[in-house]
């Protein structure tokens, strides 16, 4: 059913009773051609566009828990393309661009709010090489404008003006924002379920069958399911995947936390980000102050994280706002996620025939999701990596050609 | 939150330490004979478990030592602690 003003308000005289599921349970099937790993955002923009773009239905999306309960459920929320280098500029503008049509696309409202976001340099040097970044992003065609301290107080009044980190200037991509983190998972899979994809809950993957050097299906925990191609989509647990099938991976996987407040009052205009306090903050539609920050820095599967870097991420926060420094937490959690030596992600074909990949997001996954379900849509229907992810190959720990991205992405990982 | 026994200063807070990843890693050689496969694997390829990792470790807030960690990737529970010279131990059973 589509949703509207005028069905909610059918809705409204009639109960409400007309509400169907926004997707089916359905049974797995013997074979699919293709199986896309993990319910996440990306998988299930990956069956999505399967359906919608290139008309390959027979499709599972395989999810070991619930759709969108791992880091699409555990993210920060945050959308931009503030990129240095043109390979990520690209990918990632082209996931903002697709973010901007999504609601009338899903026809699921995303609640994108594209409120700017404001990285803030404290000190000279930090002037100097975020005003090489802003360069960057206007030589590669992303919006970007540079903000005096007054500017920046005038859109944030709470910010510190003093301390430490003294504000010294920022640079902004207006078209930067947040957006529902659950409405992606729950719009791309109503979507593609509405386009005939089967989408599979609580049905983990344990193992591989192959034909050969091919892998030719998968084996669940809800029995064997054939495959022309599979796609892993699962993050932080791509390597266990992987290592089913022998093939060693340059992804180490690690916690990332977030946290919220107890809601307040609008207080917060854009997201900030600060490098130097190693903290960035939004204002939830809630109300929630939501504070990101670095990473636990070691190996890590629980889903957790530990204390001391919520204290080194809450003090970071407080640094920038010191009015907050009475606001009680409400939540904190970790996802995780896949860390790779150049912070680019990994998308596309791999050693193992009929194997594709799509990990090593990192940190910066959520903003990728309909892009990445996008080009690796196309690779998988067509069997040829999509022009805009073909830097970004397995290969390029082999060839040297990496593209550190390290520098661009914000917080210091 | 870990406590991880430094074989120098004794049990602290892990917030003294850093971790420097996969420990046993062998350089390849002799340089001009190793393959470019071989050298991605040397850079860039870890075994990232989700069990029992072989790690190194640095007590940098103490001793400024380096040592070698097992420590499960899921509870944090850590079963060994060796010096940086010592071959792997063996490792039975679950964390907890």
């Amino acid at each position: 059913m589509r949703y509207s003003a005028l069905n909610l308000l059918r809705g409204a005289l009639g109960g409400h009773r007309q509400w169907q599921p926004a997707w089916r349970n359905p049974e797995p099937k013997k074979h699919y051609d293709v199986v896309i790993v993990g319910g996440g955002g990306h998988g299930l923009a990956t069956a999505y566009y399967l359906a919608k773009n290139h008309g390959v239905k027979n499709v599972a999306v395989l999810e070991k828990g619930w759709i969108g309960g791992g880091n699409t459920g555990r993210n920060t929320t945050v959308i931009r393309s503030n990129y240095f280098y043109p390979e990520s500029a690209a990918f990632y503008d082209l996931s903002l661009k697709l973010y901007e049509g999504l609601s009338r696309e899903l026809n699921y409202n995303i609640m994108f709010s594209q409120r700017g976001m404001i990285m803030l340099a404290c000190n000279r040097h930090q002037v100097e090489s975020f005003r090489r970044v802003m360069n960057a992003m206007q030589l590669n065609g992303v919006d970007a404008e540079w903000l005096e301290p007054e500017q920046i107080f005038q859109k944030e009044p709470m910010l510190n003006r003093g301390g430490r980190f003294p504000v010294l200037g920022g640079v902004n991509q207006p078209r930067g924002g947040t957006a529902r983190h659950d409405a992606i998972a729950w719009g791309y899979a109503r979507g593609a379920d509405q386009a005939g994809v089967d989408i599979i809950q609580l049905c983990e993957v344990t193992g591989f069958l192959r034909d050969g050097g091919r892998v030719t299906g998968v084996r669940t925990s809800r029995g064997d399911i054939g495959a022309g191609k599979v796609c892993l989509s699962v993050a932080g647990h791509t390597s266990q995947l992987a290592a089913m099938v022998d093939l060693p991976l340059p992804v180490t996987s690690m916690a990332l936390q977030a946290f919220v407040s107890e809601p307040v009052k609008p207080i917060l205009n854009t997201c900030i980000l600060s490098p130097s306090t190693g903290a960035y903050v939004s204002q939830t539609d809630k109300g929630e102050i939501l504070i990101g920050g670095m990473l636990d820095l070691y190996p890590s599967y629980a889903q957790r994280g530990n204390f001391q870097t919520v204290e080194a991420v809450s003090a970071g926060f407080l640094e920038m706002y010191p009015a907050f420094s009475r606001l009680r937490f409400m939540r904190q959690w970790a996802g995780i996620v896949d860390i790779v030596k150049d912070s680019s992600p990994i998308l596309g074909p791999c050693p193992v025939d009929n194997l594709y990949l799509n990990t090593g997001f990192g940190t910066g996954g959520f903003k990728a999701i309909p892009a990445g379900g996008y080009t690796m849509a196309h690779t998988l229907a067509t069997g040829e990596p999509h022009e805009l992810i073909k830097p970004f190959g397995l290969d390029r720990f082999t060839t040297g050609a990496l593209i550190d991205e390290a520098g661009a992405s914000g917080i210091a990982h | 939150m870990m406590k991880i026994d430094c074989p120098f200063c004794g049990p602290r807070d892990e917030h003294e330490f850093k971790c420097g990843g996969q420990s046993h890693i062998q350089r390849p050689g002799p340089h001009t004979q190793v393959s470019d496969e071989d050298w991605a694997a040397y850079l860039h390829m870890r075994d990232n478990p989700r069990g029992w990792h072989f790690e190194r470790w640095l007590h940098a807030g103490g001793c400024r030592q380096w040592m070698n960690l097992v420590r499960h990737t899921v509870t944090h529970d850590i079963a060994a602690v060796y010096a940086m010279n010592e071959p792997k131990p063996s490792i039975t059973g679950e964390g907890q």
